[in-house]
């Protein structure tokens, strides 16, 4: 029932978000998404390697933070990934609610996981960090404290989408309160930041001085590009898994079907 | 309902639904006590836990009476459209007429009336015996007073969208909990300046404005919500 939607939702044309259609084809999906992997693979591993290999190795110390400095290679591309994974859980909510589309709830579907899986890799990182910076493996620091709200939202999304016994409910309540998330956030953001000065209006802050020497911001983007790859290529392949598994799940129950 | 869409049907339907609710509220008076006892006994158990000492409960009593609150505004959420769900009313209900965003607005009225406003009513014998300085009180309130409704609507929302899930009730504070950090933040800070001798004032406008943002969007969120839970 849950499968047969997404094997015979042919592209109606003429209608509004045509081009958009023109992807809901899970057929026509498979095919592309086949032919850009391997390269997607291939420049995720490329980028992340180089911005790592140089950011760890040979960009030089921080002044004043030493060899610690170098999490941030690590940190600072898994915290933007983290937003931006969220911005693109947006639009998939949007697109969902709108078109109907498919498509972008599985993608929904797969990218809460792999956003979740960034942004605690930034809570970790940004712990590390905080041991040698500020002495303490947490600080109630207004970006900490965003972040791990942000992590709970991805949560709230992952276990949302899951509880339903159909399917499409799950994802239809999941794009529901991803865009009452997404409408949040920034107030949340805000508020944490209020909240914050309020309390300890002495906050060292961990990039004081946002100018980065050029030979520290080149690994930083590098990085920040492989890491944007490394999602993509991971959405990607768990949304094609996701078809297939939807796919062999249809033919097992027509086959079921055929032999009762 | 349909004869005169914009005159008095609306606000009669509206009305129907609100006393529908307030009257199944009173006759499950249990249910209805529960969100408040469970109120008043997290809030004594914090003294056990910390010890009597009063400067200690008059500084962390803001933030308790808050927590508390968010909690307890949660227990009822879970049965505010479950019960109409499995029984086939809320089908009917959505089939009367009404607006789908007003018969939101209406149930989160009603469950501010049976549970928000006793909560803001209690947390007053409960400051004093936390030993809140009486300065602080009106500041408490006037962040309770906003505060709880918009617990209501962003509860409301979260109960529709959870609204046929299983284990929907263990699930509820999972999704409601993170967005609501913005009431929790501005409502304690504004007792808090008060007490550390600021003004509330900045923090009661932020709340309102907050509370005029969540007026119009949670039920279109929330009636987005039913219309998928109901097919």
């Amino acid at each position: 029932m849950d499968g047969s939607h997404i094997l015979t939702n042919a592209p109606r044309p003429g209608r509004p978000g045509r081009s958009l259609h023109r992807f809901a084809n899970p057929g026509r999906f498979l095919r592309l998404a086949a032919r850009v992997q391997p390269w997607l693979n291939a420049l995720a591993l490329i980028l992340t390697a180089t911005g790592l290999i140089w950011g760890l190795f040979f960009a030089p110390a921080d002044w004043q933070q030493g060899d610690a400095v170098r999490i941030m290679y690590i940190h600072v591309p898994a915290a933007w990934l983290a937003s931006a994974g969220y911005a693109g859980l947006a639009a998939c909510a949007l697109v969902s609610l709108i078109w109907r589309h498919p498509l972008a709830d599985l993608a929904a579907m797969e990218i809460s996981p792999v956003g979740a899986g960034f942004t605690a890799l930034c809570l970790a990182t940004g712990s590390l960090w905080g041991k040698p910076m500020w002495g303490a493996w947490w600080v109630w620091d207004a970006r900490l404290t965003s972040v791990l709200v942000l992590f709970f939202l991805y949560l709230g999304h992952i276990v949302l989408v899951r509880a339903f016994d159909d399917p499409v409910r799950g994802q239809r309540a999941g794009a529901i309160l991803v865009l009452v998330g997404a409408i949040d956030l920034p107030i949340i953001k805000f508020s944490v930041v209020w909240w914050n000065t309020l309390h300890q209006p002495d906050t060292i802050t961990l990039l004081g001085a946002p100018s980065l020497y050029i030979t520290m911001l080149w690994p930083l983007l590098i990085a920040a590009l492989g890491y944007s790859a490394t999602f993509a290529a991971i959405v990607l392949a768990r949304t094609r898994a996701a078809v297939m598994e939807r796919r062999i799940r249809a033919l097992l129950a027509a086959r079921a079907e055929a032999l009762s | 309902m349909q004869d005169d869409p914009e005159g008095p049907g609306l606000r009669r339907g509206f009305l129907a639904l609100l006393m529908r609710e307030l009257r199944l509220s009173v006759r499950h008076g249990g249910d209805t006590l529960a969100a408040l006892l469970f109120f008043v006994l997290v809030i004594a158990l914090f003294p056990l836990a910390i010890g009597p000492e009063p400067k200690m409960l008059a500084r962390i009593a803001p933030g308790i009476i808050w927590v508390a609150a968010l909690l307890a505004a949660l227990l009822p959420l879970d049965r505010l459209f479950g019960a109409d769900f499995e029984d086939g009313s809320l089908d009917h209900l959505l089939l009367s007429g009404l607006p789908v965003s007003l018969l939101v607005a209406a149930k989160a009225l009603a469950h501010w009336l049976v549970t928000g406003l006793p909560l803001c009513l209690a947390a007053v014998p409960l400051a004093v015996m936390l030993r809140l300085p009486d300065a602080a009180l009106p500041a408490l309130l006037g962040g309770l007073l906003p505060g709880t409704v918009l617990l209501s609507l962003l509860g409301t929302t979260g109960a529709a969208i959870v609204l046929g899930a299983r284990r929907a009730a263990a699930l509820l504070p999972l999704i409601v909990l993170p967005l609501a950090t913005p009431v929790l933040i501005f409502g304690a800070a504004a007792a808090d300046a008060v007490t550390t001798g600021g003004s509330a004032r900045p923090h009661l406008l932020l709340l309102s404005a907050l509370l005029a943002a969540a007026l119009p969007l949670c039920p279109v969120a929330a009636s987005a919500a039913l219309r998928q839970a109901a097919g």
